[in-house]
């Protein structure tokens, strides 16, 4: 193996890393991923080698996974059956994930690789979170006391028997049959190989395909996050490729957030989580929509840019970048005080009043 | 209540978690070179980080957890 290059950790850098792993642990704590995709960028805008980035974010990510998980399953939230048997799934596709990427930086180089992450960053949150988006408006629309039902798909999917491959899930009250459970994982991990948050599709998926609440859907997402974390840190430490000193003060900042998004969730309505991972995706998706033209000028697929224009152009992309996560994280921050805010607004109206 | 304040006890486990904590990222920092230095052999090594993630995750999460719980951030009953 090459030597690697471990960065020189000062104040400064630290302080920047536990600050973007409050709000990264935050929004996952919420909505059960989403918070790591910055991360990778993040340590590399401190001069970590890509490789080095990556396995840090993967170490910090499956402890917090695992925090975050114990948490929600206090209050109920977690289906860990199902979170086993769509993680083990989502473990075939990260492998899977990882050689594509492989192929394609063999094939493409650099810029290629970078390429193929941004349009699947592109196409799959822009029909995902567009989607999530919608349903989530209609939902708001229909009044704040509709109740989260299947929708056809998801009855569809609860219709079927396959003998021999049913399996009872306690989220969903039914049996289902594991070749939809199956795909769904492994796409979940394909994803996480491509653009580090496999959530952007392992929570829509066991929301409209599956037939899960929100809340639920959120907090099982979390033991998905931990197997493939889990997995991927032993691939990347076998490889020696881990900062452990990263991982860790990013961690530091992360399981404060997680907590407190964990708890959020008892205070909200379910659209709430709707309604903060369609703002991340798609926020998410115009900053990376902005940077392709880069990159297909780089590989002479269009008229040469100016280095300028590109620099611009792959600066602004970082800073919406970080702007999805603060939005993310502002809304949550705000849903948590309202939800207090009536919480007491009820408890004074329950508890009893002296007699006059 | 949501918002009740925490008893005493509640003090006394953030301090021991929170002081545990302290102590974990201290040892980190100060044998830094050396831990990073073993945890990035490779091979079996890769226990070392995996054995490090999961021991600050037990002692910090807890931690953290009694910090909101201090602050009277607590989940709705």
């Amino acid at each position: 193996m090459e030597a690697l290059q471990f960065i020189q950790l000062d104040l400064t850098n630290g302080l920047y890393l536990f600050i973007v792993g409050f709000v990264g642990g935050l929004v996952s704590g919420f909505i059960g991923s989403g918070g790591a995709f910055v991360l990778t960028p993040a340590m590399m805008s401190l001069g970590v080698p890509g490789i080095v980035a990556v396995a840090s974010n993967m170490c910090h990510k499956f402890p917090k996974a695992l925090v975050g998980a114990i948490k929600r399953a206090r209050y109920g939230q977690v289906d860990v059956k199902m979170g086993l048997i769509m993680g083990l799934s989502a473990e075939a596709g990260v492998l899977t994930g990882a050689h594509f990427q492989e192929v394609i930086k063999q094939r493409f180089g650099d810029v290629g690789s970078n390429l193929y992450v941004s349009v699947a960053f592109v196409v799959v949150l822009g029909i995902v979170g567009g989607f999530v988006m919608r349903d989530t408006l209609q939902t708001m629309r229909a009044g704040t006391a509709a109740e989260e039902k299947p929708g056809r798909l998801a009855l569809w999917v609860q219709s079927i028997h396959i003998p021999g491959t049913m399996v009872y899930f306690s989220s969903l009250g039914t049996r289902i049959s594991v070749l939809f459970t199956i795909p769904l994982g492994f796409a979940t991990g394909l994803l996480a190989a491509t653009i580090a948050v496999g959530g952007f599709i392992g929570v829509p998926a066991q929301i409209y395909v599956l037939g899960m609440s929100s809340l639920m859907a959120s907090a099982t997402e979390l033991v998905i996050a931990f197997v493939m974390g889990l997995g991927g840190t032993i691939k990347f430490a076998w490889s020696g490729y881990v900062d452990i000193r990263l991982a860790m003060i990013i961690l530091a900042g992360s399981l404060f957030g997680i907590q407190l998004g964990a708890i959020g969730t008892t205070y909200v309505k379910p659209y709430m989580i709707k309604l903060v991972m369609g703002v991340i995706m798609l926020t998410v998706m115009v900053s990376r929509a902005l940077v392709i033209p880069v990159y297909l000028a780089q590989l002479q697929w269009m008229a040469p840019m100016e280095p300028a224009t590109m620099t611009v152009m792959k600066n602004s992309s970082f800073l919406i970048m970080i702007l999805a996560l603060a939005l993310g994280a502002g809304i949550i921050v705000f849903a948590l005080i309202q939800g207090r805010r009536a919480a007491a607004r009820e408890s004074e109206l329950l508890s009893p009043r002296p007699a006059s | 209540m949501a918002s009740a304040p925490p008893d005493t006890r509640s003090y006394g486990k953030l301090l021991l978690w929170g002081g545990a904590s302290v102590i974990l990222y201290a040892l980190l920092l100060i044998f830094e070179q050396s831990i990073l230095a073993w945890s990035s052999r490779g091979g079996w090594f890769f226990i070392l980080p995996v054995m490090i993630a999961f021991t600050f995750s037990l002692v910090h999460g807890r931690f953290t957890g009694e910090f909101w719980e201090s602050l009277g951030i607590r989940a709705k009953n």
